[in-house]
C-alpha cells in the first residue's frame, strides 16, 4: 500500500461544496447560456420530426449523389434511412439526427477558430492540447455528473457531453490542416503582398479543407458514438432504446436500436467522407477521375 | 549566380522582405526597404517588386486564370478586369486554352509559365526569378530562356534572375554578381567575368562555359573607321553568330544600331579570346 502523505479528505469536500456552491448560485446563469444551444437542438429536432420521411430520405438520398457523383452511395443511404423506417426507429433516428447535428454544428462554430488561433501561435498550442487531451481521455461520467447537477437532466447536459466528446478531433485536424499547407505557397502569397486575413481565408482555409472535413467527418463519428451515454441523461433516441433493451434484457429491442445507430453512422460518414474526397480533388491532391 | 548554398535565395529574398536583413541596407528607387512599416511593405510587394519562384509555388485550389490574376486580385482590380489581364499574360507566355486547368494537371514548364505569367501580370517594374528555370529540363528550360529574353525586349523590366547555371547567367544576364558563401565576389558584365575572372573561384566556373556564347563581337572587335566590310552582324552578336562566317569571310563588320560599321573582327581575335583562359 502506498503510505497515506496527506489526508484527501478536505480536498475532496471542498471540491464538492464548491460545485454544490456553483450550482445554487450560478446554476441559473449556465442554464441561460447554455439556452441558444437548447433553441439549436431544439430547432434541429423538430424540424426533422415534422418533415415527412420521404422528404428526408429524398433530401440525404440527393446530398450523397452530390457528394459522390455515383449511384451506389446514394443507394446506400437509400437503403440505410428505410431500415430505419422499417425497424420503427425513424422517430427515434431524428432524435438521435438532431442530436450529433447540433453537437457537430457547435463542434466547427467552436473548433475551427481554436484550430485556427492554435495554427498561429505556439503558446496557444501548447495551451490547448493539454485541454484536448483531457477532453478526449477523461472518462464521460466524470463530467457528465456535474453538468448534469447544474443543468439538471434532459438535452442540454446531453448535448454538452457530446460536444465536449466530439470537437477535440476537429480542433486537432484543422489545426494540422492549416500548419502543413504547402510553405512554398504560403511565402508565394505572401510576396504578393497578402496580409493575413487574406491568407487564411485564400490560401490557408481552402488548403486545409480536405483536413479540416476529415475533422468533421471524426466529430459526427465520434458524437454518434456519445448517443448511448447521451440517453441515460436524457437524450432520448435511439441510444434510450438501446438502454431499454439492455434494462428489460430485450435483445432484440437493444440490436434494432443499435443498428439504426450503424446505418445513421454509415449515412454520415459515408457522406461526408465523399464530400473531403471531392475537395481533395479539387485542390489536386488527386486527378479528377474522369 | 553562385553554387548551392551560397546564400542566392537569402539574398534575393531580402528585396521583398522575405527575409529581415540583420544589418546593412536595400534600396529601390531611392527609398529604403527596411523603413518600411508594415502596411507600405505590403503595398511595395503588390506594386512594386514581383516573383517568381522555384517550386511554382502556384495556388492549387485555382484554376490557371485564377492563379495569374492572383496578383490584381490582391491589389483590388475588379473581376472583370484582371481576368482579361491575365488572359492577356497566359496568351503571351503561350498557355492559351489552358485557362480553367488546374494548375496540377501541367507540367514543369507549364507551371512555370504560369508562375511567370502570374509575376507579370502584376505590373511591377521589378521582376524576382528565384531559380525559376531549375526544375525544368534542359530543353524547355532553353525554350523559357528565349522566351523571357524576347519578353525582356518588349518589356524592359528590371529582373533579378538568380541562377546556379554560369551558362544561364551568361546567356540571360546583362549584369552578373557571382556569390560565395554569402559574398559578393565580383560584378560585373557576362564578358568582364568570362575575360577577366576575379579569383581562382570564378576561373573554375569560366572554365567549364561556353566562352564563344558568353563574349560579344563588339567587346573584342577592333574598333574605329575601318573600310567597310562585305559582311556584317549586329552589336549584340556573341562569338559564336560570327565563327561559322569566317569559312567565306577574312573580316566580318559589326554595326550599330542604325546599320553603321562601328568596327570589325578576324578569326584570329576570335580564336585569341576564346583560347586566353583555356587550361594549360
Ligand atoms: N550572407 C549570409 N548571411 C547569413 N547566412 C547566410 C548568408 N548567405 C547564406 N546564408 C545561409 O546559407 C544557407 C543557404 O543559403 P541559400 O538557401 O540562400 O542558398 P542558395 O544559394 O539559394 O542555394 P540553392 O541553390 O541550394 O537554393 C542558408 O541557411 C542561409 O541562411
Ligand atoms: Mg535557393
Amino acid at each position: 500500500m502506498f503510505p497515506q502523505l496527506i489526508d484527501t479528505k478536505p480536498l475532496r469536500r471542498a471540491i464538492d461544496d464548491g460545485l454544490n456552491w456553483v450550482v445554487r448560485n450560478w446554476g441559473d446563469g449556465f442554464e441561460a447560456a447554455a439556452y441558444p444551444l437548447l433553441m439549436l437542438l431544439k430547432a434541429i429536432e423538430d424540424l426533422l420530426i415534422s418533415t415527412p420521411w420521404w422528404l428526408i430520405v429524398a433530401i440525404l438520398t440527393g446530398i450523397a449523389r452530390l457528394a459522390s457523383r455515383s449511384w451506389k452511395l446514394p443507394v446506400i443511404v437509400l437503403f440505410s434511412l428505410l431500415f430505419l423506417g422499417v425497424m420503427e426507429l425513424w422517430k427515434d433516428a431524428m432524435t438521435t439526427m438532431a442530436l450529433m447535428l447540433a453537437a457537430t454544428i457547435t463542434a466547427i462554430v467552436v473548433s475551427i477558430p481554436v484550430g485556427v488561433s492554435m495554427s498561429r501561435s505556439a503558446r496557444v498550442r501548447q495551451l490547448i492540447t493539454p485541454v484536448l487531451d483531457l477532453m478526449q481521455t477523461l472518462p464521460s461520467f466524470v463530467y457528465l455528473i456535474p453538468t448534469v447537477m447544474i443543468f439538471g437532466p434532459g438535452k442540454i447536459p446531453a448535448l454538452i457531453a457530446t460536444i465536449v466528446y466530439a470537437a477535440p478531433p476537429l480542433v486537432r485536424l484543422t489545426d494540422l490542416g492549416l500548419r502543413s499547407v504547402d510553405p512554398a505557397v504560403m511565402e508565394a502569397s505572401r510576396a504578393f503582398g497578402t496580409n493575413p486575413t487574406q491568407r487564411l481565408f485564400g490560401v490557408q482555409i481552402p488548403l486545409a479543407l480536405p483536413t479540416i472535413s476529415a475533422g468533421i467527418n471524426q466529430t459526427t463519428m465520434m458524437a454518434l458514438s456519445m448517443v448511448v451515454i447521451a440517453s441515460m441523461i436524457g437524450a432520448g433516441g435511439l441510444g434510450y432504446q438501446v438502454l431499454q433493451g439492455i434494462g428489460r434484457l430485450e435483445v432484440s429491442r437493444g440490436l434494432f436500436a443499435g443498428l439504426g445507430i450503424v446505418a445513421l453512422a454509415i449515412v454520415f460518414d459515408r457522406i461526408t467522407q465523399s464530400f473531403g474526397k471531392q475537395l481533395q480533388g479539387r485542390i489536386g491532391w488527386r486527378r479528377p477521375d474522369k | 549566380m553562385g553554387l548551392s548554398g551560397s546564400g542566392k535565395s537569402t539574398l534575393i529574398r531580402h528585396v521583398n522582405r522575405l527575409i529581415e536583413p540583420t544589418a546593412g541596407e536595400i534600396v529601390v528607387e531611392g527609398n529604403s526597404v527596411l523603413a518600411l512599416s508594415l502596411d507600405e511593405l505590403r503595398k511595395y510587394r503588390r506594386t512594386k517588386v514581383a516573383m517568381v519562384f522555384q517550386k511554382f509555388g502556384l495556388l492549387p485550389h485555382r484554376s490557371v486564370i485564377d492563379n495569374v490574376a492572383y496578383g490584381p486580385e490582391v491589389r483590388g482590380v475588379g473581376h472583370e478586369e484582371r481576368l482579361e489581364k491575365a488572359a492577356k499574360w497566359i496568351a503571351t507566355v503561350g498557355l492559351s486554352g489552358y485557362e480553367n486547368s488546374r494548375t496540377r494537371q501541367l507540367s514543369g514548364g507549364q507551371q512555370q509559365r504560369v508562375g511567370l505569367a502570374r509575376a507579370l501580370a502584376m505590373d511591377t517594374d521589378i521582376i524576382l526569378m528565384d531559380e525559376a528555370f531549375s526544375a525544368l529540363d534542359p530543353l524547355i528550360r532553353s525554350g523559357m530562356q528565349d522566351q523571357l529574353i524576347e519578353l525582356q525586349q518588349t518589356l524592359n523590366k528590371t529582373i533579378l534572375f538568380i541562377t546556379h547555371d554560369f551558362d544561364e547567367a551568361l546567356k540571360i544576364g546583362n549584369r552578373i554578381a557571382v556569390l560565395k558563401d554569402g559574398a559578393v565576389q565580383q560584378v560585373g558584365k557576362p564578358e568582364e567575368i568570362v575575360l577577366k575572372p576575379a579569383n581562382a573561384h570564378i576561373e573554375e566556373f569560366v572554365r567549364e562555359v561556353n566562352k564563344a556564347r558568353a563574349i560579344h563581337v563588339r567587346s573584342i572587335m577592333e574598333r574605329g573607321d575601318v573600310e567597310l566590310c562585305e559582311y556584317s552582324v549586329p552589336m549584340n552578336a556573341r562569338c559564336e553568330d560570327v565563327l561559322p562566317l569566317f569559312a567565306e569571310h577574312e573580316w566580318v563588320g559589326v554595326l550599330d544600331d542604325d546599320g553603321r560599321q562601328i568596327g570589325r573582327v578576324t578569326a584570329k581575335q576570335v580564336i585569341r579570346a576564346l583560347a586566353r583562359h583555356s587550361p594549360t
